[in-house]
């Protein structure tokens, strides 16, 4: 199934790992992220319409 | 305008100014270049056009956040924004102000630190040449980075950070106009592209200058 | 049809946004899956370069987003600065690192593509030279907009340092040119695609860098909402603050 990489096995895996490796991270981090902020601008959002 | 050169020059020229500042850190720098790279002297001929305008790079970039700094602090900047003289004039004398006393005392360094890189004779002239026409876009240059930087506490490594990529194509053509002269070769072609960005720089940076400068004194 | 300028208001935005992202998100990831897996398993080896070929179907695409991702964020500094809608501000700062991320991508790839032809880990040929100067550029802009407390003076500021910083990045790369020019010309690394005209190479790559850009798009959408929020988190904190 994988293909014959020969001497350059090395190189192109390497650079598949390194590249799915940071945009999975880049990713992640960003859905991370996006969820704590709704979900703390919401919290904020009720604490103030609570006060108010 | 010439009494805001010349208050600037006081200020820079007297204890504490930074004028001996900028050129002593040069000193120690082309010092320290034959500590790192070991003593042959062969090698440091090869890298003395280059060690000689890093090193005056980085000490123009030491001595940038003086350009604002003091008239920020102590609110003079407000008033000097205030002023009938427009904001574009007031960065480009600043700039001005930095070159003659950062940017030109370390061209003349340069000429005698050369000596201790072991500079070939026929360096002399073309290493003088790139930095008389260079270091003045360093002090344009630097004045937007100290610009942008002048409301940020500690600004000083932020500034570097967005100042250096800028001095890329001066360092380039700079150095290249040195190295090939110190080789005997023609290096009219660096020496004009070096001029080139020079002349832009001071013609269109202050413009850029002042508008970050009323953005931070809103 | 209606304006462009409608999506300028965050809140509409954030709605529009959310419709969008689903969508977008997934053909993102579909279209990267299949490309790439075409591209790793289903194509031949180059005849000069070997398997090392297979590369391209990440260093192009990244390269590409590395400098259409600076552009992006230029039109939303130039919008910002005469119009100020802080949603082109914002999209600028939310796409700054996906920016900076395609060009270690671009860097690392094209650094180990060009390994088995050079022998050292890294050259510095002009074209990875410049992708390198381009990646400062990311950082310097990048911790600006966090140095700065004030968010408009911030987007002020930063859309400045992105204008002047574009003038700077073109001479550079002219710059490097020159500095870089003379040496290795004969075995000059090859990374155009152009090289790789070929049907069976070129169709996967042109799905790779729809991949590529669909997944831009995609992360920018979802920071920018984020980026959208936490200024109206940081503005209601201060309401509060002052009572």
């Amino acid at each position: 199934m994988m293909p014959e990489l020969g001497k350059y096995a090395v190189e192109v895996l390497s650079s598949y790992g390194v590249s799915l490796a940071l945009l999975g991270g880049l990713g992640a981090l960003s859905v991370v992220r996006a969820g704590r902020v709704r979900r703390q601008l919401a919290a904020l959002e009720q604490r103030i319409r609570g006060n108010g | 305008m010439i009494a805001l050169l010349i208050r600037d020059l006081r200020l820079a020229v007297r204890a504490g100014g930074g004028l001996g500042l900028g050129l002593a850190f040069f000193l120690i720098v082309v010092v320290l270049v034959p500590f790192a790279v070991g003593p042959r002297a062969d090698l440091h001929r090869v890298i003395a056009p280059g060690v000689l305008w890093l090193g005056a790079l980085l000490a123009c970039l030491l001595s940038l956040d003086r350009i604002f700094a003091l008239d920020h602090e102590d609110g003079s900047l407000d008033l000097l924004a205030t002023a009938p003289l427009p904001l574009e004039a007031l960065t480009a004398i600043k700039a001005l102000a930095h070159w003659l006393t950062t940017g030109l005392p370390l061209v003349l360094a340069a000429s005698v630190l050369a000596i201790l890189m072991n500079l070939p004779a026929q360096g002399y002239v073309p290493l003088f040449a790139s930095l008389v026409l260079g270091t003045p876009a360093l002090s344009v240059i630097g004045t937007f980075g100290a610009a942008l930087t002048v409301g940020v506490r500690r600004g000083g490594l932020l500034m570097s950070l967005l100042v250096l990529p800028l001095y890329v194509p001066t360092l380039i053509f700079g150095a290249e106009a040195a190295r090939r002269g110190a080789e005997g070769l023609p290096y009219a072609t660096p020496l004009m592209m070096l001029a080139g960005i020079t002349f832009a720089v001071i013609a269109l940076l202050p413009f850029a200058s002042a508008a970050v400068v009323r953005v931070n004194l809103r | 049809m209606a304006s462009l300028w409608e999506y300028a208001n965050p809140r509409k935005f954030i709605t529009t946004s959310n419709r969008v992202l689903p969508w977008v998100g997934a053909l993102a990831l579909t279209s990267l899956s299949i490309g790439l897996v075409w591209g790793f398993f289903f194509t031949p080896e180059d005849y000069r370069q070997g398997a090392s070929v297979k590369i391209i179907y990440l260093h192009v695409p990244a390269a590409l987003m590395a400098i259409n991702a600076w552009l992006m964020m230029l039109v939303g500094s130039l919008i910002w600065l005469v119009r100020r809608h802080h949603v082109s501000a914002l999209a600028a700062r939310a796409a700054a690192p996906v920016g900076a991320v395609m060009t270690v991508i671009a860097l690392v790839t094209g650094a180990l593509w060009g390994q088995p032809i050079w022998g050292t880990w890294w050259v510095w040929d002009p074209r990875l030279t410049s992708f390198l100067i381009l990646f400062l550029f990311y950082l310097g802009y990048m911790a600006l907009w966090s140095a700065v407390e004030d968010g408009d003076t911030a987007a002020d500021l930063t859309s400045v340092l992105c204008l002047v910083g574009s003038v700077f990045a073109l001479l550079s790369r002219y710059a490097v040119l020159f500095w870089n020019q003379g040496l290795h010309q004969g075995a000059s690394l090859s990374l155009d695609k152009e090289e790789n005209v070929a049907d069976v190479f070129y169709l996967p790559l042109l799905v790779c860098i729809a991949g590529f850009v669909l997944l831009f798009v995609a992360l920018v959408l979802l920071r920018t909402q984020t980026e959208i929020r936490a200024r109206r988190m940081r503005a209601l904190l201060a309401r509060e603050r002052m009572g």
